[in-house]
């Protein structure tokens, strides 16, 4: 039997915005995968130590505060230099779209802005995730 | 001949089954955007057994369920007070100028969320955080110029601080005693309220118990020495936010109120001291009369709470004064320019509620903090209500709405059996620590995301009316080097200040903090020394320990 999608919700950064976080993972287990949730107030180094616990096929981050830009890419960096190359990092919150094209760059996959129908994540997640 | 209709009974067998062969209803159920059933139609039927007297009175007269003033706007408009705050205090400053010069009556303060936590802006827990969602402010040095060329004697300022109330409200009347302001005179508000914190908006810091006794400090203190200054801002808007439904907010913000009194009345306070300057901050949300009927069953809630529950013989006690805010989870990122058009009904659901303050969102909140362009059209919004539409010529134009009225019975009878049933678990303390309030809002964020996804709720631009995006609206960017400049600050203020004063002042708040005596006076102390928030709160920290989050989906 397949594995199920193994996936890791992280607030990184000082924001206790976790409406939408919880809503994904919510949506998330409901759509059948594995699903961990950090809790609040992670450093980038405490998500992705998380990750490789858990070993996890995908980490979805939410920020509202808008430190985004300073956060999704250390986070990228940080699982990179641990060797996570082929776990899926995507985001979501309040990011405006300018800054979607930069974030891409640094490595994250894909941004999930307010309003995406949580199917878009699930869809998003059951065709990119490499599966181990 | 004079006409005599059919009775309700009657309409609904003839005239209403023959239109509804020819023309169905759209849908099954019509309900609230809470969830909150609708009936098609309400008479005199619903509120056959309505006594004015005991349901309404007269405005500035218990039950307020009319309004808390006698006059109401014809006295005074509510205070047109948007929230603000980015980058450094001086950016703040000149924002806050715009503001003013623009017709905002009072200011409110976003602090950036180091600020919020009790972190510094060089902390490492800082980086990429310092003035991105307020204004960045680590010691008296940043209030000193937040407030720069503002007179503290003529303006009225609510801060939205709420672990760390206590050290922003000293900081602010050192500004006002720098500025030589009489005490007696200032007036404003700090939101300090943390047990919705706990519930919703998550910036905590230290546990229930200690927490809770900072606030009966600050009641204290307050009441003694700043007499117009509101102690406190007892809030829904963030449960609301957080997914709860309008209901909820209701109940588990004046649930949260009866907690700080007894609690506050537990230390020993006379509850006529300190409750007239107990205040609210409600949402404003999308369903209008939903909002109206929610603001007025909150009045007469609480009139009838410190009136009968906790004896309360002034009667400003017994009245429930709010601020206002608009829904900011109700905007969306998509057409953003449609934000305009929610956010000018939400304001006007709150003037019809008889709001005391009111912050109007801009319409590009979903994407950044609000540009001027932006802000400036929130405020027109308030002040097109005030001054075109004639809403503010009459106080509480919907009572004796048949609807309106059995609305506000029905959300009083249901905000009741919460707060009842938070009474049953021993208080709020007790339901917090329980994981029920949290619970319920995020049962009830689920729900309403379900219900948006299988389009039984619509949302115009993002489930339904959906275009290929314009541009994008031009956003407010923080200065990459705010956080830069906010360091080389901070490191000149720890080596200018007077070391000796400064570390005896952290000495004397920690002997305070263990002895359990009121910390205003010694918080006053160490700001003036130019202690930092970071320092302060590690100093508390030390003794209260920190809050740990239970981690529930």
């Amino acid at each position: 039997m397949e594995r199920k999608i193994r996936v890791l919700i992280g607030k990184p950064g000082l924001d206790g915005h976790d409406r939408g976080a919880k809503v994904i993972a919510r949506a998330l287990r409901d759509a059948g995968m594995e699903v961990i949730y950090t809790g609040l107030r992670q450093t980038p180094k405490q998500i992705v130590n998380t990750a490789i616990q858990e070993d996890v096929d995908a980490i979805g981050l939410s920020i509202l505060s808008g430190a985004h830009m300073r956060l999704f890419p250390e986070v990228v960096k940080l699982a990179r230099e641990k060797g996570l190359n082929d776990v899926i990092i995507f985001g979501g919150g309040i990011i405006p779209e300018q800054d979607i094209p930069k974030l891409k760059e640094a490595g994250v996959a894909e941004i999930f802005l307010p309003g995406t129908p949580t199917e878009d994540v699930i869809k998003f997640l059951r065709e990119n995730v490499k599966r181990k | 001949m004079t006409h005599k209709s059919k009775n309700l009974k009657e309409w609904e067998e003839t005239t209403l089954k023959d239109f509804i062969k020819k023309r169905p209803e759209i849908k099954e159920k019509f309900t609230t955007i809470s969830g909150s059933e609708i009936k098609r139609l309400y008479t005199t039927e619903d509120i056959k057994d309505f006594d004015y007297d005991e349901k309404l009175g007269y405005p500035g007269e218990y039950p307020f369920t009319r309004g808390v003033y006698a006059t109401m706007y014809r006295g005074r408009l509510w205070t047109m007070r948007q929230f603000s705050g980015f980058g450094t205090a001086e950016e703040t400053n000149q924002r806050y100028k715009f503001l003013l010069e623009n017709g905002q009556t009072g200011l409110s303060v976003a602090f950036h969320l180091p600020t919020i936590m009790g972190v510094d802006s060089d902390s490492p827990l800082a980086k990429g955080e310092v003035g991105k969602c307020g204004v960045a402010v680590d010691t008296l040095k940043d209030m000193e110029i937040l407030f720069d060329g503002i007179d503290l004697e003529k303006i009225t300022t609510s801060m939205t601080i709420n672990a760390p109330a206590a050290i922003l409200l000293a900081m602010y009347v050192a500004v006002a005693e720098k500025q030589g302001a009489d005490l007696r005179k200032i007036s404003g508000t700090i939101q300090n309220d943390i047990l919705k914190e706990y519930i919703a908006q998550k910036t905590w810091i230290f546990p229930p118990k200690p927490s809770m006794k900072l606030i009966v400090d600050t009641f204290e203190w307050c009441s003694e020495n700043l007499p117009k200054w509101n102690s406190i801002s007892i809030s829904g808007y963030h449960i609301r936010e957080a997914g709860s439904t309008a209901v909820q907010e209701l109940a588990f913000t004046l649930r949260d109120g009866i907690e700080y009194v007894e609690w506050a009345i537990e230390r020993g306070l006379d509850v006529d001291k300190f409750a007239p300057r107990l205040s609210f901050f409600f949402n404003s949300h999308n369903d209008f009369f939903e909002e109206i009927a929610k603001f007025r069953a909150a009045r007469r809630i609480w009139a009838r709470v410190m009136k009968e529950r906790f004896n309360a013989k002034n009667p400003n006690s017994w009245k429930l004064r709010f601020h206002t805010q608009t829904s900011g989870f109700s905007l969306t990122a998509q057409q953003p320019y449609n934000n305009i058009v929610r956010v000018a009904i939400q304001a006007l659901a709150a003037v019809l509620g008889g709001t005391q303050s009111l912050h109007t969102n801009s319409m590009d909140e979903t994407l950044a903090l609000p540009s001027e362009f932006a802000v400036q059209i929130a405020l027109r919004t308030q002040q097109i209500i005030a001054h075109e539409t004639g809403v503010a010529n009459t106080i509480d134009p919907l009572a004796g709405s048949y609807f309106v009225e059995s609305l506000t019975d029905k959300m009083e009878k249901e905000a009741m059996e919460y707060i009842e049933k938070i009474d049953k678990m021993g208080g709020m303390v007790a339901a917090i620590e329980a994981g029920f309030p949290q619970r319920e809002i995020q049962d009830a964020a689920y729900e309403y995301q379900k219900a948006v996804e299988s389009k039984e709720k619509i949302i115009v631009g993002v489930n339904e009316f959906v275009v290929e995006e314009d541009q994008p609206v031009d956003i407010l960017y923080i200065d990459s080097n705010v956080e830069e400049k906010q360091v080389k600050r901070l490191k000149k203020i720890r080596e200018e200040r007077d070391k000796m004063k400064w570390e005896n002042s952290l000495k004397e708040l920690k002997f305070a903090a263990e002895k359990d005596l009121n910390l205003m006076p010694y918080i006053l102390d160490a700001v003036k020394a130019y202690a930092t928030i970071g320092e302060i709160v590690n100093t508390l920290k030390e003794v209260y320990g920190e809050y740990e989050e239970p981690i529930f989906i």
